[in-house]
């Protein structure tokens, strides 16, 4: 007489369909922070990408062409200039003079633009910053930061040169040493 | 009595002047730092990783919670101040994400696999089972003989074979 064996209890699972829901939502959410990791990895613009269009609005008193926003595509066969800096911004203070010389310098060939985008700054201190170096090029406010977005700037101040053609041609991070520097870039282009 | 009458109704009259005017002079006063700091305390400095603005010991957050103060003696409301800190410097500024789009992962994500975890933890923790006792079978030769008689019955078959 032997003692009747047990059968081993059915194993209930997880159904198959939910663990394919979850796998794929596992799979997605890997998706998502591989690309957000991607993006952070990409550093700023380098040189040869091609700008995407924006719109920088203008503080008032510093249009451009009567403009009170500034739109990239509009300045195509120019040299653009475009200064990201901050009021608060110490090493901004060092570049200041030497980018309105220069910008004093090629305002009248017609062939470069000096923008500048005030990079989370509160307006007034901008304004007083603005005055303190006498800049007069167009500058405003980098609403929402979506333009140091769009070239993924580290910090400020950052100046990137763009061709005629839209095409990024030279990153200058931090302040610039000398006007020979920044005339240096734009000869460059200017002679192409 | 008369005279009391009169001095209660004087007295009367004297708070509820006191309540009505008390409002319009509270408006009249300069926001305080705790109600700067009850806004700050929402945003983050758009410039220093992860420090909220009320603590951010940076001359840019100091101008920033000037702003905010300057707002609130304008007669805005916190909702008004976070949607400018937003359009000027992006929704990161917010301690917490604004819910639209994918951001609502934030929310729904963590809870979820929380609720995923528990569910497989309990389903796991029921098919664990105590050891159970199985009463050991013994084999009909290992029996102790019940009857002398069987035992030697079955010693000689088993010399015979």
């Amino acid at each position: 007489m032997t003692a009747a064996t047990e059968e081993p209890p059915i194993r209930r699972g997880v159904p198959l369909w939910v663990q394919i829901i979850i796998w794929i939502g596992l799979l997605g959410l890997l998706v998502l922070v591989g690309i957000t990791l991607n993006k952070r990895e990409q550093g700023t613009v380098q040189p040869g990408d091609v700008i995407p269009d924006f719109t920088l609005p203008l503080f008032s008193g510093y249009e451009y062409a009567g403009q009170s926003g500034i739109k990239l595509s509009d300045l195509s066969g120019r040299v653009v200039v475009l200064n990201f800096w901050a009021s608060w911004c110490k090493p901004c203070e060092q570049e200041a003079a030497e980018l309105q010389e220069a910008w004093k310098y090629y305002e009248p060939t017609g062939q470069v633009v000096f923008l500048g985008a005030d990079y989370v700054d509160t307006e007034p201190e901008a304004r007083v910053y603005l005055q303190k170096y006498g800049i007069t090029f167009p500058n405003g406010p980098d609403m929402g930061t979506r333009i140091s977005q769009l070239f993924r700037i580290q910090g400020v101040p950052e100046t990137y040169f763009i061709d005629k053609t839209g095409v990024l041609r030279y990153v200058q991070v931090g302040p610039f040493s000398s006007l020979e520097q920044i005339q240096a870039q734009i000869d460059l282009l200017l002679s192409e | 009595m008369k005279t009391q009458l009169h001095f209660t109704f004087f007295v009367l009259l004297i708070v509820l002047a006191g309540v009505l005017v008390a409002p319009v002079l509270a408006q009249g006063q300069p926001p305080t730092d705790d109600d700067v700091n009850a806004v700050a305390r929402q945003l983050y400095c758009p410039v220093c990783e992860n420090t909220p603005l009320d603590v951010c010991p940076t001359q840019a957050c100091a101008q920033w919670r000037d702003l905010i103060r300057s707002m609130l003696a304008e007669g805005k409301n916190e909702a008004e101040i976070k949607q400018y800190f937003v359009d000027n410097y992006g929704a990161r500024v917010l301690n917490e994400p604004p819910r639209e789009g994918l951001n609502w992962l934030v929310y729904i994500v963590p809870p979820l696999v929380i609720l995923v975890g528990a569910v497989i933890l309990v389903r796991t923790l029921r098919t664990w089972k105590k050891p159970q006792v199985v009463p050991q079978v013994e084999s009909p030769r290992a029996e102790a003989p019940v009857d002398d008689y069987v035992a030697r019955l079955e010693e000689e078959v088993r010399k015979k074979n």
